[in-house]
Order: C-alpha cells, then structure tokens, then sequence
C-alpha cells in the first residue's frame, strides 16, 4: 500500500507570524518607556512592573487551571496586561493594591469573557479602574523626587501655576517630553513612549493612524478651548493609552474605518474629561467607553466590497 | 516605470531564486504515459480511441459535445494500453487513457492556421479548440469559450497575465524570457479574434528579465508592459484589472462586463504554438521547487507523465516532504499521491518541507483584523470563519460569500492560524449543495 500523502486546502503556507510573536512586539516596545520610569522613579518602578506581571500571570494560571483551558501564561498577553497596568498606575501605591489591581485586570478583564480574544475591554485599564474606584486616594497620590504634588493636568485643572505641579524645572515642554515629572509609573516619558509606538507601527502591529487622529484630536480640541495643547499632549496618560492601549487588538475595532472613528471618539472622550469632567485626567475612561462601542463600530464600518461600487 | 498595483494582499517569502535563472530543461518523455480525460473545467471527454490502437502523437483521442469542453491529444506516438479510472490531480478519479511511448515521435499531421491575414474569427476559434488550449494558469477554462464574450458585451483591451504571483512558480516567467516572441504572436492572434487593438501584458516587478525581453520583443507592435508591484495575488483577474486598467469588474460579474478579457501569457504562447506552429497543447513547463527538492528546476514535461518521475528526476527527499502541492502554495492543489500525471493546468509541483507549511496548532482569534486588511475583495474573513463554526451558512452568503475568490490571503496572514479560507470553502460548498 503506497503511503497516502498529507491533504489538506490551500493556502499550504502560513507566515512565520504567531500570536506569541505579536505580544512580544508589544512587550519590546515597552522596555523604552519601562527604563525612563526607572530613570524616574528609580528601582522603584521595577519593582512596581514586575509584582503587577507575575500577578497577572499567576492569576491567569489559576483562572486557565480552573476554566480547564490550556496553560498559555507565556503567550505574551498577560505580560502586556502586567506591565500596562503598572504603568497606569502611580509609583508608590502600596504593592497589596498593585497585586489586587493586577488579578483583577486579568479575571475580571481578560478571562471571565473566556480569556484571550474574548474581551470587551482591556484589562489593564479594567484593573485600573478597579482600583480607582476602590482606593480613590492612592490612585491620585504622586510623588517625584520625594515630595507629593499635583500632576500638571491637575494644576491646569485646577488653574494652579506650573511651577506648584510635580513638573521638573526648566522648560516645561522639553521636561514633559522627556517625562522628568510626577504621574503615573510608565506614563511621563512622552517620547519613550513614542519611541516603541514607532518599533510598533514599522512592524505593521499598529496603524499609525489610530495614535496619530487620538493625540490629534486632543490637541485640536484643547487648543480651541483654550488650554495649553502642548501640554495636554505630553503630559498624562495620553501617549501612553494611545500608542499601546487604543491600539490592543483585541479591544478595537479591525475594521480599517472602524479604527478612524473609534480613535476620534477616544480623542473627544479624553478631552471633554480633561476640560468639563470631574478629573483632569480622562485616557482610562474614554478608552474604556469606546472599547464598549466598539462591536457597533465594527458592524457599521465594514468595507465596501470590492465590485459593489461598480454595480 | 509606472508601478501597478491593487489593495489589500500579502507578500509571502517569493521562493523565486531557486529556479528564476534555470533555463527550461526538456524533460526526457516517458515509457508511459497517462492522459486524463478531464483536463478542463467542464465536462469530462470520451476517447476516440480504443485498446491496443496505434496513435501518433499529436493525434486528437478524446472530444466531446458538451459546450465547456476541450479536447486532448496523445503527447506521444504510440500504442493505447489500457483505458480506466484512475486517480488524477484535480481531485478525485477520472477515465485515463494509459499510452505505451514507441519512441517513435511520429507526429499526427497537423492541422494550422495556413494564411493569419486571412483567417476569420470563427475558423481561428475553431482552430483554439480543436488544438484543446485551455487557460494553462491552472483554471483550465476552455480558452476558446473565453475569447468569444457575449455579443451584448464591448471588449476594448485584452490584458496578459504575466504577473505569476504565486510564490515558487517560474514557468511563466522562463517562457516570457525565453520566447517572448511566441507570446506576442499569440497576442496579436488573440487580438484578432477579439476584434480589437489594445493589448498590456502585465508583469510583477520581481521578474525584471522578463519585463525586459518582453518589453523588447513587443517594441513596434503596440503591445503594451505594465510593471506590477510583487504583492500576491496580483494575477487575480479581478485585481489585475484593478491595478492595471482601475476597472472593477462587478461582484459576481465577469471581467467582460467591463470590457476586459484576461489571458495567461502561457495560454498566449500555446495559441501561437497552436495555431502557426500547428502543435496541440501536449505540453507544459512545469516549474519543480520546495526545500525537499534537491534540483528545483523549470521543465518542459508531457502531459500525461506521472509526478514521481519528475520528483526523482529533480531529486526528492521524501521524508521531508511535508506536502505535494500542484500549482502554487496559495492556491494549489494538496496531493495525496504522486502517481498522478501532469494536466494542462500544472504550472508547479512543489515538494514543501514542515518548515515550508509551517503548521501549528490554531489559536484564539485575537481581532487583530489583519485578515481584513489582506483581503483583496474587502470581505471580512474572520466573521466568515466564526459563522461557519455556528453553520450559519445563509449568513455567509448574506454577507458576499460567493465574492471569495480564495486566494488564501487571510489564512496566511493569520498569526493565530485560525483555518478561514477553510471556513470560507466549506461555506461555499454548502451553500452550493444548498440552492440545488
């Protein structure tokens, strides 16, 4: 009997791109902001980035154990989530809080929808969240170079002068961009940040467009109201959520209009809670309402086909 | 040069160099051969011959009445051994005339075409017919149903395919290389028929040798070259038209609808053979690659004769070998025996190595809506692939299913590898078994 060759339909080729690789892109692109938290924030911020990641990955072992899925902690998701999620929230917030926000970002965020590919909202921000509405006052308490102080879009909000907020002396611009003030762990470094959107965007895992419309956006409508644009851009979680977090595949839409249109209304959100809402800061929550309408999105910007238009 | 080009599509690792500069070898003819009696898309044909007759090579065995159809013709002169139902590559079995090769090579007299000037359409498309041409690209659509539209139809342009998108394959390109003159004379010939002037032959950029003989060899003739980005599938009819010409052919229309008809530039060259030389397609060049292939190379074969004999000529490991593939990797055929004999559509046989497939295990859809952007049609194939799991085969079709043209795009961009061309096939099939 002759050997009966492997069948199978065509395409009998497949990229060598998995999943893990996509994560890890995202986990690279990371590394230049995580060293400017720690130029900023000294050890501090590791240690901070690596008890949120080892939660979120133990949490994800004990949810997958439990849910009799396949163990997948090393697939590059829960890292992300990790090392996100450290990076929204300030430095020296007591670990216990940390450790609760991190296993919440993944049973609550990621696994309780079914785990990868199944959220609605990403988990970072989910556990943030959580934390925000849990401890209010450790989640707004940031300190730089050993003193407490507004963050500068709390001056702003408040009308305080620049030189009361946590902002590095000197120009304010350039302080910003490089990210010597006080916020939140990962977030101050504005060109860190960009530095891997840019690793990102040339390894084809994030459309350009998406970061570039949100931070546009914000800079348009802060500038017609009034405030300091520049500064609203640099300073904040707005890099940040816009690189890395209004990109996370899984939580926005994959439709190529659909993502122009979920990156406006990120941009609106942010702005309109910056200026009119109760905090300065908006990024967590506007990526998190779009995140919920992003289903709807998907359904309405799906793209014409190809022949349609001829008819 | 202008570059052409489409949206959407993928650029797989091309695998040309192992074969893009080896000339077309003759590949020695075979003790016997077997010519399957469905060699197009239509219905199948009934030998004209019998057991134990003598046929020359070149002589027509097998017709048929039916409307889609085209004839075959023995690739050798020799003596009929068997006729039955074999296994052939397109899948499944077919009745097979089985020829004993006397090495003889006594050709059948020829019919041709004797004064081009004078030829009418209709003595031209008969003579495409009767020579059995078919679209070697590997759709094997009867060529001469294909160059006569509908007369409620205007063709203004005829467009070659010369792009050859597939990864692996040269046997187009060698051809354009080697004898771009039978091409161009096979235009011209089309363009006869077709009634009409404009002709563009359209190339990847990835073949400049090409580009260039082609371009010389269609200098005074009016025949156009359209330089076309390297993006697979840039030889989808559909967006050929689109890249070269900016028409689109509407959904679930055929390319004449806007006044265009596409041909291989291998067809153009077998029409030219036909036609002048007299020669009725019995033979292709055939490229042979894939890591467990010691020898790749490009090859002038038979048809008729069997896969194994060219996967030992060009030295096969088949303990590496993960998959044999007729025809390119995105859309070819899997194989699951190599005692099968080469038709007029193979343009490739590909020994694939695992490391070639690649095959690991599916994973969650992450949404990273690379799928989407891949898609030449602009369908959404991860939506596709999550109706089919439900069977929500109605759905599919609701949302342009049948528009699919299965080019493999989404399934091999997927970094979860989630099987969506799979998805979308047996949607289709469905829904076919469906409407019956």
């Amino acid at each position: 009997m002759e050997k009966i060759l492997k069948m199978g339909p065509s395409p009998h080729i497949r990229t060598k791109e998995r999943v893990e690789d996509v994560m890890y892109d995202v986990v690279i692109a990371l590394v230049p902001a995580l060293l400017m938290a720690v130029y900023v924030f000294g050890m501090r911020a590791l240690t901070v980035t690596v008890t949120a990641v080892l939660s979120c990955m133990v949490t994800e072992w004990i949810c997958q154990k439990a849910m009799k899925q396949e163990i997948a902690i090393f697939d590059g998701s829960a890292i992300i989530t990790g090392i996100l999620y450290a990076f929204v929230i300030p430095a020296f917030m007591p670990i216990p809080y940390i450790i609760v926000g991190s296993v919440v970002s993944i049973a609550l965020g990621k696994m309780v929808f079914g785990g990868l590919g199944h959220n609605i909202f990403n988990p970072a921000l989910v556990g943030r969240a959580f934390v925000q509405a849990s401890w209010p006052v450790a989640i707004t308490t940031f300190y730089y170079d050993g003193s407490a102080g507004a963050t500068v879009l709390d001056a702003m909000k408040r009308g305080l002068d620049l030189d009361t907020s946590l902002l590095q002396g000197g120009n304010p611009y350039v302080q910003a961009l490089i990210g010597r003030m006080g916020g939140c762990l990962g977030e101050t470094s504005a060109i860190a940040i960009l530095i891997g959107g840019i690793y990102l965007i040339k390894k084809k895992q994030v459309d350009w467009k998406v970061p570039a419309i949100i931070i546009g956006t914000v800079f348009l409508l802060t500038a017609l109201a009034g405030a300091n644009p520049l500064l609203h851009i640099l300073s904040g979680g707005l890099f940040l959520g816009a690189f890395f977090m209004a990109t996370d595949m899984v939580t926005s839409p994959y439709t190529e209009k659909g993502k122009i249109y979920y990156a406006i209304g990120i941009g609106i959100l942010i702005s309109a809670i910056r200026l009119k809402g109760g905090y300065p800061e908006g990024t967590a929550f506007a990526i998190l309402i779009m995140n919920g309408v992003v289903p709807i999105i998907n359904r309405y910007t799906a793209p014409k086909k190809f022949g349609e238009v001829a008819k | 040069m202008k570059l052409f080009t489409f949206r959407g599509g993928v650029h797989p690792p091309e695998n040309k160099a192992q074969t893009e500069n080896k000339e077309i070898e003759v590949f020695s003819v075979s003790k016997t051969l077997y010519v399957p009696m469905l060699q197009h898309i239509g219905a199948p044909l009934e030998p004209n011959v019998k057991v134990g007759d003598r046929v020359l090579k070149g002589q027509k065995i097998a017709d048929s009445e039916a409307f889609v159809s085209s004839p075959v013709h023995s690739p050798v002169s020799g003596v009929v051994k068997k006729i039955e139902v074999m296994p052939f590559p397109l899948s499944g079995k077919v009745k097979t005339v089985v020829i004993e090769n006397d090495e003889k090579e006594e050709w059948a007299e020829l019919t041709k075409i004797k004064n081009l000037e004078k030829a009418t359409k209709e003595e031209l498309l008969a003579m495409v017919r009767e020579k059995g041409i078919v679209g070697v690209g590997g759709a094997c659509f009867p060529t001469h149903i294909k160059l006569n539209p509908p007369k409620d139809v205007t063709i203004d342009v005829l467009l070659l395919n010369g792009a050859e998108c597939e990864p692996y394959l040269n046997s187009d390109n060698r051809l354009m290389i080697e004898e771009p003159h039978k091409i161009v004379e096979g235009i011209k010939i089309i363009n006869k028929i077709l009634g009409i002037s404009r002709a563009v032959v359209g190339i990847e950029d990835n073949k400049t040798e090409a580009i260039e003989k082609m371009t010389k060899a269609c200098e005074g003739t009016g025949i156009e070259v359209a330089m076309l980005k390297t993006q697979y599938p840039q030889g989808g009819e559909k967006q050929l038209i689109k890249a070269v010409l900016d028409r689109d052919v509407p959904s679930g229309g055929l390319p004449s609808a806007v006044g265009v008809v596409v041909q291989n530039t291998g067809t153009a060259g077998a029409i030219y053979e036909g036609l002048v030389e007299g020669k009725p397609l019995i033979e292709k060049i055939v490229t042979v690659s894939g890591k467990a292939v010691e020898r790749p190379s490009n090859l002038k074969v038979r048809i008729g004769t069997m896969f194994s004999e060219i996967l030992d000529y060009a030295g096969t490991n088949r303990e590496s070998m993960d998959k044999l593939v007729m025809g390119g990797p995105m859309m070819g055929m899997a194989q699951h025996t190599e005692n099968v004999p080469v038709v007029k559509g193979t343009s490739g046989l590909l020994a694939l190595t695992k490391e070639e497939t690649n095959p690991y295990k599916p994973k969650s859809c992450i949404l990273c809506g690379k799928c989407v952007k891949a898609c030449p049609i602009n369908l959404l194939p991860n939506m596709y692939a999550k109706l089919a799991r439900f069977k929500q085969w109605e759905e599919m079709g609701k949302n342009h299913l049948m528009d699919c043209i299965e080019c493999g795009s989404c399934s091999y961009i997927c970094p979860a590898n989630r099987p969506l061309t799979e998805a979308i096939k047996i949607g289709k099939a469905k829904l076919r078994t469906m409407k019956k």
